[in-house]
């Protein structure tokens, strides 16, 4: 029922947002020998209009790295933002398009990660956001839910990494960083309550480019959990998962 | 002439070769330090670059509705949402959320009365992460004046799925269409395996549910 109350309040803030789409149209003048339009946001798409060098027009929308763009006469044609770099606006200024240029690998600030692996025999699916203050150093926060046969779980937590070489193709680095583990024993197998603790880990792990920003993430953590009883108790687990920088 | 002193000598002079040219930048550098004065002072302020502020469209969201398998307990009408972010035109993540109420088994309609699961029990819910892959992207021709981009596209992904009174830990592996009517506005048809472990029926075992659901959803 809470899925349910969740996808319905999705559904409102989706039919609340669509209203608010306003294009903001840019005017530009086109720079390069050519632009290419293309009938799709895409490199299969075919080219069905070319816009002379000198030619105004405007920028209607982005998608990834495709924009639709109107010439004079209204054909309308998606092109790719490598042939818009050197296109001007009708001041003379140099077109900026938002967002670091697909080779930014060492320049980026946020990245958002989703991860599934193992932890402690249980399957683990998970979330979590890093901001980087420097190109090596990425502070994190994970989310994760935790499936197991006899219980299942939630864990939650902040830490910081270090990236050796985040300009090469593949990098490793290490982590440390604290959180909350919740754990609910499943009531058919054992009564038993459940419990939340504090946990803190040290981690290992690579990243590696699949594409310009897209990364592979394989992780090795090993928790200890503090628990109320008279020993701690240690936990390790394995994720591997797929990020992506803005 | 005396070995050791050659040595001497030698190095004596590779010492002074590697130190001439030092000594001749540094004269040049004195040289060059009172620079001619220029003409004409240029005042130009350098442009202030601003970022074009173009609608980008790169998440989507929507609803979709169709029918989901679930093993053992028959078909039934399925509905939920979809929210998605297109990193490149190639790949893209996905957070899906879907519900359904699980029917009866055979076993349950052949003894008649004998109930396995509660009402609240039967409620099928799960949710998934997943990464897409536009596999095949291309257009798709609606009479002879209209040609909308599609894409056909895999998703990969894990998640949970609540039934029977459990959290299971769910694979989603599922592959669709999206058909752009405009430019914002897409049509998905959709089929996606969820795949869990059950012990319900006694033995643990991989339970396959399909599900197969018409979307609409909106890029913003």
């Amino acid at each position: 029922m809470p899925c349910f109350r969740l996808a319905t309040c999705l559904l409102l803030g989706l039919l609340a947002a669509v209203p608010v789409v306003a294009a903001t149209v840019v005017e530009a003048v086109v720079q390069d020998p050519y632009l290419e339009l293309r009938t799709g946001p895409g490199r299969g798409f075919p080219v069905t209009q070319v816009v002379d060098r000198g030619a105004p027009v405007s920028l209607l929308r982005r998608r990834t790295d495709w924009i639709k763009v109107r010439d004079a006469s209204g054909t309308e044609g998606w092109t790719h933002r490598s042939q818009l770099e050197r296109t001007l606006t009708t001041s003379g200024e140099a077109l900026v398009l938002p967002g670091p240029a697909p080779e930014a690998r060492a320049e980026h600030r946020w990245e958002t990660a989703l991860v599934t692996g193992d932890f402690d025999g249980a399957s683990m699916v998970g979330a979590s956001v890093a901001y980087l203050p420097a190109p090596n150093l990425l502070l994190r926060a994970d989310v994760s839910h935790l499936l197991g046969n006899y219980s299942n779980g939630w864990l939650g937590t902040v830490g910081i990494a270090h990236a050796f070489m985040p300009q090469w193709r593949v990098s490793p680095f290490v982590g440390l960083g604290g959180g909350v583990l919740r754990i609910e024993p499943k009531a058919t197998l054992v009564q038993t309550e459940d419990r939340t603790d504090t946990t803190a880990y040290a981690g290992i792990g690579l990243r590696g480019y699949l594409t310009n920003r897209f990364l592979l993430q394989a992780e090795y953590r090993q928790y200890v959990v503090f628990t109320s009883r008279d020993d701690n108790e240690e936990i390790d687990a394995w994720t591997l998962g797929f990020a992506y920088f803005f | 002439m005396d070995p050791g002193l050659r040595l001497l000598l030698l190095s004596g002079l590779a010492l002074a070769a590697q130190a001439a040219p030092l000594r001749s930048h540094a004269q040049d550098a004195v040289g060059a330090a009172p620079a001619t004065p220029q003409v004409v002072e240029p005042r130009v302020k350098r442009r202030e670059v601003k970022p074009a502020n173009l609608d980008t469209e790169n998440f989507e969201a929507g609803a979709f509705l169709g029918v989901v398998g679930i093993e053992d307990f028959g078909s039934s009408f399925s509905y939920g949402a979809r929210i998605a972010y297109h990193f490149t035109e190639d790949l893209f993540a996905e957070a899906t959320i879907g519900t359904a109420e699980a029917g009866r088994t055979s076993y349950e309609e052949l003894s008649g009365s004998a109930e396995l699961l509660t009402d609240s029990e039967r409620r099928f819910t799960h949710y998934d992460l997943s990464v897409g892959w536009n596999a095949l992207p291309g257009e798709v021709f609606f009479g002879g004046e209209r040609a909308m981009p599609s894409a056909v596209y895999f998703t990969l992904g894990a998640g949970s799925t609540r039934f029977a009174g459990d959290d299971h830990f769910t694979v989603a592996l599922g592959a669709g269409l999206r058909l752009l009517v405009n430019d914002w506005l897409a049509l998905h048809l959709d089929a996606r395996n969820l795949a869990f472990e059950s012990d319900l029926l006694g033995d643990n075992k991989l339970t396959h549910n399909l599900q197969f659901t018409f979307g609409l959803t909106a890029f913003f």
